[in-house]
């Protein structure tokens, strides 16, 4: 029997996979998806959610999560693109000129 | 009580048992698996993979609109997005396994437990309790359960993501566009210049053998050394620094040395 | 007179002043001639050189001029209301703090303001001629006057603010007198000396106010004087040490006398003025003057009497052997003064007594320092008595005077010292029990070597050979410096049988200080005494150099010789004592704020550079380390959450 708790905890786990891979990771558009992975967690708990409460509005806010993330794809692709041509590399470690 | 979450009704729950065990544990592998992958493309599919079978979740915890959603825009849109810049990106550029920054994969691990660790706490003392009993919104109604909700409640927010998307498309439009400095070459200057270019012919294709196919190999000469027209002068300059077995075994990097620019190369502007 | 012991004791309290009338009521007149003369001549300028000294002349005198006018006023008056306040301007009017600037004419200080104006008109007169040569005369009277101004404000005062303020002035003018020569670095060094140690005593002065106003709510002498009796013990017993470390100060008393000699480097009338006649008088004025609070505390009085021997003693050893005439003169002021602070702390019995003898010894010192002014002024500014010698011939009108003064001032009778000087070691003898005899015996020494070492000054100066260098041409003094030189040998011959005989000063101050319970006689036992020590001195002294050759170069001499040369070692105990441990403690000082507070501020301000310097590190321009922060405190904030909720 698959209660909601389940669903959470693997929320829970894909979210936290995310997070490290946003930190271990140098290639920008890893980090990108990484952050996509966090947000799919996020979206899960709310589905979850909204089954355990009897309601739907879980499920309409995960919906504009999804429409949101789509938006933030678009503009930071854009940005990751114009950065890669400025400078012929994808890392973000080159993108250090805030240091000390 | 009625435990069951299963869209098609009432089936047996040992159905649902063994999806969720399976999908759950290929997504953890597949989120493990895109988060240690060496090649974007890699990490790109396995979230594939991941999205899909939370596609499976949705529809299973009664939300087959979301399901069908996640698949069309999330997985077949943003993802196949993302897969589009790394074309353009490049994707021989593979992270090196070497740490940078002093301490970063200790105090990443580390804090990554610690999150773990306390959100199962969280979720523990949270009574999660069971789900609620079925009903049709939650199956055949939930599309129309969902628009009266947007349409009434959550309007304000629906208006605000559709101005949203339109800003984030001409955002990307503007910050993608690359101005032309120079008039467009015309065909008919395309031909002069390739005449007068000293080689009329058209230029040899690149070379493929039965290890590699990629369009960044470069054809062997009859004395055996490699052919500088025969790759794009883009993928030259991409793989300046590409590991020895991918230039042949030889060290010197890709193709050697300094390219003169092409005609393409000529419209990209800020170019270092 | 023995059953107004009681009577006597709370007398100046219980006399209440009367308001000033008629010529008394322009008491001001005598502060503002004096000032005006100052302000004249010191504002005035190099534009006032012609006449400048003809001002300063005739301030004193007008000033003397008042001030028998309103002596005669006051013997108009019955004994018992003779004491007259008036108040010149309300100074100080805040609620319960009320300090007026007010005088008070009463016995006491119309006996002052007599001598200081009197004596002072002669002294100025005197400077006509002594600094005719100096071009900077006029600003010499501008000071003068105001010094005289000031030392009019002293004992005038009808509070003890005002007499502070005096007392203060007294201070400010000595300094600008001792260093009038200012090119003279050893001037202006002797200058600051007497400053500091006056400075010190003054301490001692402002502190005895401030306990007065702190348990009295009034500097008023009316005020204290009431008050003083419901006051504790130890209360009476600190202002009375505290006034008589002030009057030590002041009058170049043990321990603070170190001062004094080095202040001959003044110009002589300076000298003759102010340290001889006036302002080194206050401090017993203060003493006097205070008379109830001392009367109710037996150890202030003691401590007072014992002050006195002491200098009297110290001051005649340094006399003894000094070769520069001012300084034995200083020695011998600071000695008599000795004398005057003993009486002073014997009480009622001594009180007159102790005026009597400063009124007899303003004139006879003024006219030996005259008389010494004279000498160096035509031995061309010669002060080594060991290069005088045989002027009797070549100055007799200085030689007679001078004589008549050192004849006073070692107690030969008919002359002031016998009559003035003899009181004093009788009451002290009086006293009775070990104190009384010690002082007594201790006078009576003091007389003796006191008669030594004038007698060594006048053989050394007049009598003997001729020791004299080769651009010295000595003849008397012109008229301007001898008149003054006369009138004061008048003084000297007569003042101390004109205050004693009869009981004239006794029955005009007695009144208001009290009277000794029993009196005795012209000749006494220690009388007697006395004259035998007396002649022993002198003919001591003949012996050694009257008989003898005196040397021209001073000879080494025994060990008490040499540490009278050395005023007794008094300099070296100041600078064991407090010079160094207040050097000492002035780099323990600087040491410390260097490295104590600086470090600290320095400290400070280098860990914040540090600590800056370090945790700018943190912003290793990474995007993913920025991450790992966010991360880390999105884990600090589910876990505070958490913690909350448990």
């Amino acid at each position: 029997m698959v209660s909601p708790a389940h669903f959470i905890a693997l929320s829970v786990i894909l979210f936290v996979i995310g997070a490290v891979g946003v930190l271990v990771r140098r290639n920008a558009i890893v980090i990108f998806m990484s952050v996509e992975l966090m947000l799919n967690a996020a979206n899960l708990a709310f589905v979850t959610f909204s089954r355990m409460h009897g309601a739907l509005d879980g499920q309409i806010i995960a919906f504009f999560v999804m429409v949101v993330a789509a938006a933030e794809v678009v503009v930071g692709l854009a940005i990751l693109t114009a950065i890669f041509r400025a400078r012929r590399s994808a890392s973000v470690d080159d993108a250090n000129l805030m240091k000390y | 009580m009625n435990h069951s979450i299963v869209l098609a009704g009432p089936a047996a729950e040992t159905t649902r048992l063994v999806a969720y065990w399976i999908l759950a544990i290929a997504s953890v592998a597949a989120a493990l698996g895109m988060v240690l992958a060496r090649k974007a493309v890699h990490c790109a599919v396995l979230l594939a993979v991941v999205m899909l079978s939370l596609a499976v979740f949705y529809a299973m915890l009664g939300a087959p609109f979301l399901a069908f959603v996640q698949i069309i825009v999330y997985t077949g849109a943003v993802l196949m997005l993302f897969l589009f810049v790394l074309m353009i990106v490049g994707i021989s550029a593979a992270d090196s396994l070497i740490e940078t920054i002093r301490g970063q994969r200790m105090w990443a691990a580390l804090s990554g437990i610690a999150m773990l660790v306390l959100l199962s706490l969280v979720v523990g003392h949270a009574v999660i309790g069971s789900a609620a009993p079925a009903s049709a919104k939650f199956g055949n109604g939930n599309v129309t359960g969902l628009a009266n909700l947007i349409f009434t409640r959550y309007l304000y927010p629906f208006e605000i993501t559709s101005a949203l998307l339109i800003i984030a498309a001409v955002g990307a439009m503007v910050l993608a566009h690359r101005e032309r400095l120079t008039p467009k070459p015309t065909q008919r200057e395309l031909a002069e210049q390739r005449i007068a270019g000293g080689h009329p012919a058209p230029l040899p294709g690149p070379g493929t053998y039965a290890q590699h196919n990629a369009a960044d190999m470069p054809a062997l000469l009859p004395d055996g050394s490699h052919s500088e027209l025969s790759v794009s002068a883009v993928l030259t300059f991409r793989t300046a620094e590409a590991p020895p077995e991918l230039t042949g075994g030889t060290s010197e990097p890709g193709i050697a040395g300094p390219v003169a620019p092409s005609p393409t190369d000529s419209h990209e502007t800020g170019e270092q | 007179m023995t059953g107004s012991v009681h009577a006597a004791l709370v007398s100046q309290a219980a006399i209440a002043p009367l308001h000033a009338t008629g010529i008394q009521d322009a008491a001001g007149l005598l502060l503002a001639f004096p000032l005006l003369g100052a302000v004249i001549l010191l504002l005035g300028g190099k534009r006032t050189n012609k006449w400048g000294h003809l001002v300063g002349v005739a301030m004193p005198v007008l000033a003397f001029a008042y001030a028998v006018a309103a002596f005669v006023q006051m013997l108009g008056y019955p004994s018992g209301q003779r004491v007259r306040d008036l108040v010149l301007y309300q100074f100080i009017n805040v609620g319960r703090f009320q300090i007026p600037l007010g005088l008070r004419l009463d016995q006491l200080s119309i006996c002052f303001v007599l001598l200081i104006t009197g004596v002072g008109s002669l002294i100025h007169i005197f400077a006509v001629g002594y600094m005719a040569e100096d071009p900077e005369r006029r600003r010499f009277f501008g000071y003068m006057n105001l010094f005289l101004a000031a030392m009019l404000l002293l004992v005038l005062g009808s509070n003890y603010l005002v007499l502070y303020a005096g007392w203060e002035g007294v201070g400010l003018a000595s300094y600008l007198l001792i260093g009038f020569w200012q090119y003279k670095n050893s001037a202006s060094v002797a200058a600051k000396k007497a400053f500091i140690a006056n400075r010190v005593g003054d301490v001692g002065l402002s502190l005895a106010i401030m306990i007065m106003f702190l348990e009295f709510g009034t500097t008023n002498f009316t005020g204290v004087f009431g008050a003083v009796h419901s006051a504790s013990r130890g209360v009476v017993l600190a202002i009375g040490l505290l006034l008589l470390l002030g009057a030590c100060g002041k009058s170049a008393q043990v321990p603070l006398q170190s001062w004094l000699l080095d202040a001959m480097e003044g110009p002589t009338p300076v000298s003759a003025l102010i340290h001889a006649a006036t302002m080194v008088t206050a401090g017993v004025y203060l003493i006097v003057r205070s008379a109830p609070i001392f009367d109710l505390s037996a150890d202030a009085r003691l401590a007072v009497a014992i002050v006195g021997a002491v200098t009297l003693l110290w001051g005649a050893i340094i006399g003894c052997a000094k070769d520069d005439i001012k300084k034995a003169l200083a020695g011998s002021t600071m000695s008599q003064i000795g004398y005057m602070m003993l009486a002073a702390g014997l009480g009622p019995a001594g009180y007159v007594f102790a005026i009597a003898h400063l009124l007899a010894h303003g004139f006879f010192k003024a006219g030996l320092f005259l008389g010494a002014g004279s000498v160096k002024h035509e031995m061309d500014d010669e002060v080594d008595m060991r290069r005088f010698g045989g002027l009797w011939r070549v100055m007799p009108i200085t030689w007679v005077t001078f004589g008549l003064g050192y004849l006073a001032i070692i107690g030969v009778p008919p002359f002031s010292g016998f009559f003035t000087k003899d009181p004093i070691i009788d009451a002290a003898f009086a006293k009775g029990g070990t104190s009384g005899a010690l002082l007594g015996t201790a006078a009576l020494i003091g007389a003796g070597v006191t008669a030594f070492y004038m007698t060594r000054v006048m053989f050394m100066t007049f009598a003997g050979e001729r020791r004299w260098e080769e651009r010295v041409h000595p003849h008397e003094a012109p008229p301007v410096m001898t008149s003054p030189m006369v009138v004061l040998a008048i003084g000297s011959v007569a003042a101390g049988g004109f205050l004693i005989l009869a009981n004239r000063l006794m029955n005009f101050l007695g009144p208001l200080t009290g009277v000794p319970p029993t009196l005795h006689g012209i000749w006494t036992r220690s009388g007697i005494a006395s004259l035998v020590l007396v002649a022993i001195g002198i003919v001591i002294a003949w012996l050694m150099y009257g008989r003898r050759e005196v040397a021209v170069v001073a000879p080494a001499g025994n060990p008490v010789t040499v540490a009278a040369r050395k005023d007794l070692y008094g300099d070296a105990i100041n600078e064991g004592l407090l010079m160094r441990p207040g050097q000492w403690l002035t780099r323990l000082s600087v040491y410390f704020d260097n490295r104590g507070v600086d470090g600290l501020v320095n400290t400070i301000a280098a860990t914040f550079g540090g600590t800056s310097g370090r945790m700018r590190r943190v912003q290793t321009g990474f995007v993913r380390s920025y991450a790992l922060s966010m991360l880390v405190g999105a884990v600090l904030l589910v876990g505070a959450l958490l913690l909350v909720r448990l």
